[in-house]
């Protein structure tokens, strides 16, 4: 047979070079169902991307100036939904800094292994899901197997699988259930073990390592003027970790590594979460030591605490004081505070106003994903189509968090 | 479905019995592989990959493990999550582009009614732009209720009911129906 | 920790600095609108402050004061591990004149909050490369977390089906209705003028 093409100039193969339109999400499995990318490609390149937000944009804050500071927890929850335990202690944080108190030790012990615990689970989802979205299915199973057993430890504690609304401010609603440091302790046996076993597996896969080596690179001084904080900024190599650089509860206290990243591309992303995930396991080891077995769980401030249920029953003072807190809340001394704390993503910070009365006047919430989504675009300009998959993954965007 | 019930009434005199099979013979068929298309959103999506991984099993067991990210291609929508209004016509362009037979069903009390986002931007239920029909309540709902909810559905596809279903049924809609209307004659 | 900071922006713009205060342990300083960009300049280069990394921009409404919204930035320095509050005020009653620098020529990152902030709270940054609506839709009239925008006044994209059409009841019912529970805000979010739209709006359809 002859070949047909033999005198066609190299030109006339080509395809046509205008830009192509693309619309990626925000229904789209790879895009967590609320974020939309509208794309110009070239071929298969990206040249320009427009990162659409807000499909999940829920009012978090208008809703907040609804009922008092207690009733602010439920919504917290619903922020990074991986990690809810980790915003209750940091929303409570703020509430008490306003209100200048201070826990009791126990407490702090109990935030911290509450919150690692949370963080655990945040990086388990999220490496998971990259790992799945990637076609590697078998280590997602795995991980929210592991996940499981944590959520179990949360459940037994708090009573909830995923929306504790468990902080309180001054305290935590309940006390340690007397079985959680030995369930600490089993549990993270195993889920050390499982994440090893998806590591080594993840790990020796050629086509997992091609898709994240060198992809969605971003360089330290680039991620700091996009004000990135947590695995992310970590990842690009700056050791700027809230829990060292300032301290909150008793993370001073503690023995932690901060892993750091070199290239800060997705292999470094996913590896970070993998070692941090280990050093909160570390945390939560330790604090399981030095968590006392019996003592106050909560501060003793009447102007934030209920009073026990028998007082309520059987004193005139604790029925007023029962009363006054439930029908007007809180008391939250007039003023504004930023408390910042790190959560799943990075710094998670509050910002309240308070004019004094028992309702907050606003509740600013500073969501470490939308700075990290934000520069989205800057990486993924330039690469391939088939990157956005594994570099979207890697940063972990959760709706709820970034669109408030 | 129409079309088929048409040709066995012609084929036979005694085409009620005929179709009663077909049709049991179909919805047994359906409840049993059913495709679904997740439209996941938000934190219920955490239980949501819960329900289906091993510790629940909560899809396979039921033949309704294959996700399709087509809607051409799927028969069940999972809306999963807050629909915000500007979600809302993302979300109903996919409803329309699935084929019939399909089914909705609404995971979570904000799929359902809004749940406590009782404000400027939350759709207060799918039932304000697509049909439902099971609502399964809980904020997010524990993989139980979503099995629940799921054997539920089987059970009004088997049946060929339409009705919306809540999990676990205290209070139908189609009972709330009648209590309307009987409210309403009464003035 | 970082009075130093207050002390240096004190010296420098005199009167542009309109108060400092530390309350809760955070350094605020309060600045004149009109030294907005300079301030935020003079913190990002001088080798003293040293604020490379922004943190927060946000806006909160105070519709008694006047001057209306106030403009909050946080920002920290990496290299010295301290922080400010920055905050400005801006726009009257009618939210005219409610616009303020952008600076996103100093710190990148600020591209999406102030993006933000203009679509939450109204306020105009002069300078962004694309100030546009990025939670709300375009579509959507008004700035939600102005205190004087009722939180349940709904704008949809698509009408909702009618009870027609879906057979069913689709109001909420007890004890969801908009009568129970908790009352939106506070006397002073509802003025006078929105409350007689308030009543109506549930079902209205995004017609307009
Ligand atoms: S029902 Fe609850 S858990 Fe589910 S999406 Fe709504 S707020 Fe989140």
């Amino acid at each position: 047979m002859e070949p047909i093409d033999l005198d066609l100039d190299e030109n006339d193969l080509e395809l046509p070079s205008e830009p192509m339109h693309l619309n990626m999400g925000p229904s789209h499995p790879a895009m967590h169902g609320t974020v939309r990318i509208v794309l110009e490609l070239s071929g298969e390149t990206i040249t320009k991307s427009d990162v659409q937000i807000g499909y999940l944009h829920r009012g978090f804050e208008k809703m907040c100036e609804r009922g008092s500071w207690a009733q602010v927890f439920p919504y917290v929850d619903r922020l990074n939904y991986v990690s809810p335990m980790l915003n209750n202690v940091g929303y409570a944080l703020a509430v008490e800094k306003m209100c200048e108190l201070q826990v009791p030790d126990r407490c702090q012990w109990y935030r911290m292994i509450l919150g690692e615990l949370a963080r655990m689970s945040d990086h388990l989802t999220c490496t998971g899901a990259m790992a799945m979205e990637l076609g590697a299915f078998t280590p997602f199973l795995w991980f929210i197997k592991a996940r499981e057993m944590i959520w179990d430890i949360l459940e037994e504690e708090t009573g909830a699988r995923l929306t504790h609304s468990f902080g309180r401010i001054g305290g935590m609603a309940n006390s340690p259930t007397p079985a959680l440091k030995e369930m600490c302790r089993t549990a993270i046996k195993s889920v050390l073990e499982i994440v090893a076993e998806g590591e080594g597996m993840l790990l020796k896969n050629r086509i997992f390592l091609d898709r994240l080596e060198g992809i969605g690179a971003i360089s330290g001084a680039d991620a700091i003027a996009l004000s990135w904080t947590g695995p992310c900024l970590r990842a690009a190599g700056v050791a700027y970790d809230v829990r060292k650089a300032h301290p909150y509860l008793k993370y001073d206290e503690v023995d932690f590594d901060m892993p750091l990243g070199k290239n800060g591309d997705n292999l470094d992303r996913f590896l970070i979460r993998l070692a941090e995930l280990r050093q909160s396991a570390r945390i939560v080891l330790q604090s399981c030591e030095r968590m006392a077995d019996d003592g106050p769980i909560n501060c003793d401030d009447p102007r934030v605490m209920l009073p026990p249920k028998q007082d309520v029953y059987r004193t005139i003072e604790g029925t007023i004081q029962h009363f006054k807190l439930i029908m007007e809340g809180a008391k939250v001394p007039a003023g504004e505070v930023y408390s910042y704390t790190e959560g799943g993503n990075g710094e998670i910070g509050f910002y309240l106003v308070s004019d004094g009365s028992g309702t907050p006047y606003r509740v600013r919430i500073r969501p470490p994903c939308f700075a990290i989504t934000a520069g989205l675009s800057k990486l993924i300009n330039g690469a391939m189509l088939s990157d956005i998959v594994p570099t979207f993954g890697s940063l972990n965007m959760i709706g709820g968090e970034c669109d408030h | 479905m129409g079309e088929l019930k048409q040709v066995t009434l012609d084929a036979s005199e005694s085409s009620g019995f005929a179709t009663t099979k077909l049709d049991a013979l179909l919805g047994w068929a359906r409840k049993w592989s059913l495709f679904k298309y997740p439209f996941v959103t938000a934190c219920c999506g955490m239980e949501f990959m819960a329900v289906t991984s091993p510790r629940f099993d909560g899809t396979a067991r039921f033949g309704a493990e294959a996700p399709r990210f087509s809607p051409r291609q799927s028969d069940l929508l999972w809306v999963v999550g807050t629909i915000s209004q500007r979600q809302a016509p993302v979300l109903k362009r996919i409803y329309e582009q699935m084929m019939e037979p399909k089914w909705v069903l609404a995971f979570g009390t904000c799929a359902s009614c809004g749940g406590f986002y009782d404000n400027y931007t939350t759709v207060p239920g799918i039932d304000k732009i697509i049909p439902c029909d099971v609502y399964i309540p809980g904020c997010p709902p524990r993989p139980e209720a979503v099995i629940d909810g799921l054997m539920l559905l089987q059970d009004k596809i088997a049946r060929g009911d339409k009705t919306p279903g809540i999990v676990k049924p205290r209070e139908d809609p189609a009972s709330l129906v009648k209590l309307r209307l009987s409210k309403d004659s009464g003035q | 920790m970082s009075e130093r900071v207050l002390a240096a922006l004190k010296q420098k713009f005199a009167a542009d600095v309109l108060l400092t205060h530390s309350q809760f342990g955070d350094d605020t300083a309060v600045v004149a609108p009109s030294s907005w960009k300079a301030v935020c300049t003079f913190l990002r280069s001088d080798p003293e402050m040293g604020f490379d990394m922004f943190v927060d921009l946000c806006g909160v409404d105070y519709p008694t004061r006047d001057p209306r919204v106030e403009v909050v930035l946080h920002l920290r320095s990496m290299v010295h591990g301290h922080r400010v509050r920055v905050k400005t005020s801006v726009g009257d009653e009618d939210l005219d004149g409610c616009e303020v620098d952008s600076v996103t020529s100093l710190w990148p990152g600020a591209d999406w909050f102030e993006r933000e902030v203009y679509d939450l709270v109204g306020v105009h940054f002069r300078g962004h490369p694309d100030l546009r609506r990025i939670l709300m839709y375009p579509e959507f009239e008004g700035h939600p977390l102005l205190k004087d925008y009722p939180a349940d006044r709904t704008q949809p994209l698509i009408p909702y089906r009618t009870e027609a059409e879906a057979g069913l009841p689709l109001e909420k019912l007890a004890p969801f209705g908009r009568d129970e529970g908790m009352p939106f805000g506070r006397g002073l979010t509802k003025p006078a003028a929105l409350a007689s739209g308030h009543d109506d709006h549930a079902m209205k359809h995004g017609d307009n």
